[in-house]
């Protein structure tokens, strides 16, 4: 069962999303949440089943689709998709268990196990165009889920959503064709397996067109600056789980992709492109922590801070050095859990008062204490606390970058400094003072369900701050190979000395002890 | 005194008619049974036109077997050309048309399935278009091409309202503005090479190395005024959303893929030369009509406010995204033309046969038109089965992976990488997410709003007031030719690889 455990884990929600539709609705929630349980147990086991010290690709399936044309289907996960695979799951898993009572959610809940199927699909997929194909068919369930149970401009924000994605996501397609032309001809067969491109060395002149037609793809996905607007929108009218998965897992199909295939494929033009995006970044991370300050709904104020942390990513994966690329992906997981509690924290509110605006609220530490004390730590670790999982991410983000450039480097941890700012103000107008306003005096705490959601998320925050080792550990080996293999195919000499080469280090390393 | 030409029979090579004349005989069946016993119901002259096409198509399996082991076949005085690009598209003539002709075995009474003479019109259209496309010689092709019109005029016509009379005029005097514009291209490559078979006019034009380009220039002109007409190239189009709008939703679907994928053969035989000899005029005005074709009619899609005119501008884009293939000129793209229009007529036939089953006679006060978007609007609440399968077809039509058209998507703009046509590949790409907007506009009517009230009460029975077990058979072959498309892709492209590839496409 091990050997296809990944197309198990890819459809077996689908699958049970399907059969689904047999379901009497009131034992829906059951049946959604017996489902995701199953699939994370699953995904659990594909971890415990995982080979910490093996950098490559495991538990590979690989079956001919369209031999001619050199589509196949081919997955395997490695330390870098592995934790994103877990927590996709377990965010699947905690979405449903938490739902709150909503109209039709028998059709929710399908919407919900099909967009596992193609989140999974996404960070196991080895072969461009299978990737291709889940990464687009997450838009399909995500339209639905903000558009026909977000707010009031949910039509907007969903059709938005979509043509985003859509038109950068076609431009990324006619990338991979050309990849696979050049494919075609140094080698005369075509493939759109990632690991048959990862050998193929570009001139530069080639690596910086496909670069960019991948770069708009990924940022729009992300999103960057200045591609970003849609997902105000997004998150604003979405209900609570589709913008706890938003921010959870579908950015990251972004970033991931930076890694999988932007940084590997075109070592030098990321070397090229390295200090634009790095100062996107910046931009990203400053301007959209000050839009955060602007804002008065509460949702809006976690939407913009995902923003700016996704920039932290970016930089991270574009330090191009293990520290850097590591920290990135394990601020993606941190990331995950910290705005998907957050974004969830928004919705207990919400679903309460059926407002997000911070002035109708105020001193609700006195009528919530379990509620802001959750909130608390939670927002601490979003700024960026010690012993909490963002520090971990961030802080080797930007020690990666550091070695790249001390100034930008700089400049970004000014900007958590700012997030510190308006994330303080936040919590300050909502849980601070009296309680003004009559509607908040017998509001109720959190309830069970929501603990539910709630208190293995501020676990996992914890645990992984104090102790990243267990993840830390995997994503660093793969993550050893990709920068290795990009310092090997690298060609300019710039690119050649930015990226660093591991394998020389280790060497280094020993040699230093038998000095000692 | 006229002596007797002496033609031994053998060397008519008959047999490459045999594929035409069998819908020509089934025709004639019909209407000698209707003479015998008037009266019969319409199941059964669709079962006798399933069944003759049944035969039609082995006949094809017949040429197709004798093309793989003999190559190109002549016939008849050598006017019958059967190659490969003859016999894939006559595979596609042939399946099409047996999959919309039970769209006929509606729940409700239309008019003109009561006449024996619809079913062998369309049989006559058939063996129109087939041998339009079996044959390299201008004036058969010419033939074939008015049967299949005349035809098809009369066949929209029958549909007896207001709107299909004005349909079936306009159809007709676009179409006969178009076939002047054949005879007189026809006439100017004669007057040029004193040959009327295409192949012979190549060979002429090349050994003169094109020395009256000018006048080579006109007759290409025509003939692209021609074909533009009947492929709808817009500034040619005009005429294609009030026909569709005008015939019935099955009429229309089969409209946009059959004559289409006929025009696009004969298209594709008079131009490739023309391509290859390097006249960068020719290929600069096929640029301009690819792109201007793709880009307007999305553009003009986006603001329809009926779903059956939405398909028609839709259907005109696709046009012009094919006519690409025609324009790069590779084995690659012509075989991406072939691909693309299969798993496109899987889809087509799904979406016109959703119209069609949801088809009213009497239209709520809230509905202006037929298909209106607002007839859809909650669909999902009222008969979600439906909306979902609705919503297929509409992703597949965007060129969503992993349905059908995406695969014809992905080989076409590959094949325009390939041959180094990578702005057009952009264009092409832009252009499907601008499609994307009006699909998804339809889905945004069917999942998030919230349904009229009439339809709620009974039930959303409206969507499928139209349905019988046969539509909904044709309705399943359509969702499996489009959700498990992947699945027979390597066959189908490496068949319709090889046929074109001997073909020498």
């Amino acid at each position: 069962m091990l050997d296809h455990i990944l197309s198990i884990l890819i459809f077996f929600p689908a699958f049970a999303g399907i059969m689904g539709f047999m379901i009497n609705k009131d034992s829906m929630r059951a049946y959604g949440t017996a489902v995701a349980v199953i699939e994370f147990a699953l995904s659990l086991w594909l971890w415990f089943a995982f080979d910490n010290n093996v950098s490559g690709m495991q538990f590979m399936e690989h079956i001919a689709l369209v031999p001619s044309f050199g589509i196949n289907y081919i997955l395997g996960v490695d330390g870098i998709s592995l934790f994103i695979i877990i927590m996709a799951s377990f965010f699947t898993m905690i979405g449903i268990a938490s739902l709150s009572p909503t109209h039709s959610i028998k059709n929710m809940i399908i919407t919900l196990l099909f967009l596992q199927m193609t989140m999974i699909g996404v960070f196991a997929a080895l072969d461009a165009i299978i990737f291709y194909v889940f990464w687009e068919l997450s838009l399909v369930p995500m339209l639905y889920l903000i558009g026909a149970w977000g707010g009031p401009l949910r039509i907007y924000a969903s059709v938005k959503f979509f043509l985003y994605t859509f038109t950068g996501s076609l431009i990324m397609l006619v990338g991979m064709l050309f990849m696979a032309y050049f494919f075609y001809q140094a080698t005369g067969v075509w493939s759109f397996a990632i690991l048959d491109w990862y050998r193929l060395v570009l001139p530069e002149s080639f690596q910086l067109w496909l670069f960019a037609a991948f770069f708009i793809g990924f940022a729009i996905k992300v999103p960057m600056f200045p591609f970003h607007t849609w997902l105000p929108y997004a998150h604003g009218q979405a209900p609570t789980i589709g913008s706890v998965i938003l921010a959870a897992v579908l950015l990251k199909m972004g970033t991931y992709a930076f890694i999988r295939f932007s940084l590997p494929l075109f070592p030098d033009a990321s070397v090229f492109f390295m200090f634009p995006i790095a100062i996107i970044a910046i931009i990203m991370i400053i301007y959209t922590a000050m839009i955060a300050y602007a804002q008065k709904d509460i949702k809006q104020v976690v939407a913009y801070s995902s923003v700016s942390h996704m920039g932290v990513i970016i930089l991270g994966t574009f330090a191009l050095n293990v520290e850097g690329i590591s920290g990135s992906i394990f601020l993606m997981i941190a990331h995950g859990v910290v705005s998907g509690a957050l974004f969830l924290l928004v919705g207990v509110i919400y679903d309460r008062r059926h407002t997000k605006l911070m002035s109708e609220f105020g001193g609700l530490a006195h009528v919530m204490p379990r509620y802001a004390t959750i909130f608390g730590l939670m927002l601490m670790a979003s700024v960026g606390m010690p012993l909490t999982i963002n520090f971990v991410g961030e802080f080797l983000s930007l020690l990666g970058f550091y070695q790249q450039s001390h100034i930008l480097t700089l400049l970004a941890g000014i900007a958590i400094v700012v997030g510190a700012i308006y994330m303080l103000t936040a919590f300050k107008k909502i849980f601070f003072g009296e309680v003004t306003n009559e509607k908040n005096k017998n509001l109720p705490d959190v309830s069970k369900r929501e603990l539910l959601a709630l208190i293995p998320l501020s676990i996992i925050t914890v645990w992984l701050g104090i102790y990243p080792k267990p993840i830390l550990d995997p994503i660093n080996n793969s993550v050893e190979a990709v920068v290795q293999l990009m310092h090997n195919k690298a060609t300019s000499p710039e690119a050649k000395m930015r990226i660093p080469n591991v394998s020389g280090l280790v060497i280094t390393k020993t040699a230093t002890k038998e000095a000692h | 005194m006229l002596s007797l030409a002496n033609v031994s029979l053998e060397s008519l090579n008959l047999i490459t008619l045999a594929p035409m004349l069998i819908p020509v005989i089934g025709a004639l069946f019909i209407l000698v049974l209707d003479i015998i016993k008037g009266g019969l119901d319409k199941s059964l002259y669709v079962v006798i036109s399933i069944l003759f096409l049944a035969l039609d198509f082995g006949a094809l399996l017949e040429s197709a077997g004798a093309f793989s082991k003999d190559g190109i076949m002549l016939g008849v005085f050598d006017v019958m050309l059967i190659d490969g690009l003859a016999i894939i598209s006559q595979f596609i003539i042939v399946v099409t048309s047996m999959l919309f002709i039970p769209l006929a075995l509606t729940n409700k009474r239309f008019h003109e399935f009561s006449y024996p003479e619809f079913f062998a019109l369309f049989l006559f259209m058939i063996s129109g278009f087939q041998f339009m496309v079996a044959s390299d010689n201008l004036i058969l092709i010419f033939v074939g091409l008015e049967t299949a019109s005349l035809a098809l005029y009369t066949l929209i016509a029958m549909h007896n309202r207001d709107k299909s009379f004005e349909a079936a005029i306009k159809y007709f005097t676009m179409g006969a503005l178009a076939a002047g514009f054949y005879s007189f291209g026809s006439m100017v490559f004669y007057a040029l090479t004193g040959s009327i078979e295409i192949n012979q006019i190549a060979a002429v034009l090349e050994a003169n190395n094109y020395t009256d380009i000018g006048f080579v220039l006109i007759g290409v002109v025509m003939m692209l005024g021609s074909f533009g007409f009947k492929l709808s190239v817009v500034p040619f189009h005009t005429w294609t959303p009030d026909v569709y709008e005008g015939s019935s939703a099955a009429m229309a679907g089969y409209m946009s893929i059959v004559p289409k994928i006929a025009a696009f053969v004969v298209a594709m035989r008079l131009f490739e030369f023309l391509i290859h000899a390097n006249i960068v005029w020719l290929e600069v005005v096929l640029y301009a009509l690819v792109v201007i074709t793709m880009t307007a009619a999305n553009i003009w899609a986006l603001v329809q406010s009926d779903v059956k005119r939405m398909l028609a501008y839709s259907s005109i884009s696709h046009a012009g995204f094919v006519m690409a293939a025609i324009l790069i000129g590779t084995t690659q793209s012509n075989s991406a033309l072939f691909l693309y229009w299969i798993l496109f007529s899987f889809t087509n036939l799904g979406a016109f046969s959703m119209l069609w089953i949801s088809r009213q006679k009497e239209l709520p006060g809230y509905q202006k038109t037929d298909h209106s978007f607002e007839k859809f609007s909650g669909m999902i609440k009222t008969s979600p089965m439906a909306a979902i399968v609705m919503g297929l077809f509409m992703l597949s039509l965007a060129g969503l992976p992993p349905f059908a058209l995406f695969w014809g998507k992905i080989y076409m703009i590959s094949s325009a990488v390939t041959s180094g046509y990578t702005v057009l590949a952009l264009i092409m790409a832009l252009n499907s997410a601008i499609a994307g907007y009006y699909y998804i506009k339809l889905i945004v009517f069917m999942f998030m709003k919230d349904p009229i009230e009439s339809n709620i009460d009974n039930n959303g029975e409206l969507y499928v007031a139209n349905a019988t077990t046969g539509l909904k058979t044709i309705i399943g072959f359509a969702i499996i030719g489009t959700v498990f498309a992947f699945l027979a892709l390597d066959s189908l492209l490496e068949f319709v690889t090889a046929f074109v590839y001997n073909s020498g496409y």
